[in-house]
């Protein structure tokens, strides 16, 4: 499967993981929420499960299709370091990323989460379209 | 004291499937991630399937869940109320979106990724974890 329909597909299953997540537990399933209170000590046992789980992911896909997802960096090491950081100092600061705010904020029709969807968006595409002028 | 693993267990699950999920939806790479930022130029508008989808089923089940007392494995849901758009918020976001826009990742795909094994990755997961544990320990509340 390719394409905009492995998109989709792929995208269904993400919803499915989140609204899951939410029922089993009652918490959002927000990556960065999810990593900060893990590097905070906080309900190490179900954080920490949840990260073992995103890393085994790949592994299942990898088994079911026979080929390892494609990851293709696009950036140097360095610049890799730099947008680390401002996405772990962001994410944090604005309370979620693409999952909590992205995902569920948007489903629950949340003003704050609209607000930051639209802010990284545009932020997200004019640092792209910086680089491409300035590259 | 015995230790309920039933949340663990279902983190753990949800956690694959949502990695799982990212795998096939080709958002594991940040050449796709960056392409579909890229609107002024080799646009690639595949994540936009990829986040129409998990809204679409996340809003579904959110019928479900606002008719639930309780979620299944605890005692009260934890759903954040603020409605307040405040400069956390705004700058936080802000912030986000450029270092989404220049490495092409966010921290779930970057943590899916680390089972590739590939160095930069690893790198920049740390780098990450290191911004979170900055903004925890200095950044918040002062902003």
């Amino acid at each position: 499967m390719t394409g905009y329909l492995a998109s989709l597909c792929g995208g269904l299953l993400i919803g499915l993981s989140a609204i899951s997540y939410l029922i089993l537990t009652g918490r959002i399933a927000g990556i960065s929420g999810i990593v900060g209170r893990l590097a905070g000590g906080h309900a190490v046992f179900v954080n920490g499960a949840f990260v073992i789980g995103l890393v085994i992911g790949p592994f299942l896909y990898a088994q079911a299709f026979g080929a390892w997802p494609t990851v293709t960096l696009v950036a140097s090491t360095p610049l890799l370091v730099l947008a680390g950081l401002l996405v772990g100092i962001g994410a944090r600061m604005g309370s979620g990323c693409t999952s909590g705010h992205g995902v569920l904020g948007l489903a629950r029709l949340s003003p704050r989460s609209m607000v930051a969807v639209a802010t990284f968006l545009a932020s997200g595409i004019a640092t792209v379209t910086l680089l491409r002028i300035i590259g | 004291m015995s230790i309920d693993l039933r949340q663990p267990l279902a983190a753990l699950g949800c956690g694959a499937l949502f990695a799982f999920g990212l795998s096939l939806s080709g958002m594991l790479d940040p050449a796709r991630v960056k392409a579909f930022l890229d609107l002024f130029g080799a646009w690639d508008p595949s994540l936009a399937f990829v986040l129409g989808g998990a809204v679409s089923v996340a809003m579904a089940g959110m019928v479900l869940v606002r008719s639930m007392a309780r979620p299944v494995l605890d005692e009260s849901f934890q759903i954040p109320q603020s409605r307040v758009i405040d400069r956390p918020l705004v700058l936080g976001s802000a912030v986000f979106g450029i270092g989404w826009g220049l490495g092409g990742i966010c921290p779930g795909p970057a943590l899916a990724a680390l089972s590739l094994g590939l160095m930069p990755v690893a790198v920049c997961v740390l780098a990450m974890i290191a911004g979170m544990v900055i903004h925890d320990r200095f950044l918040s509340g002062r902003v």
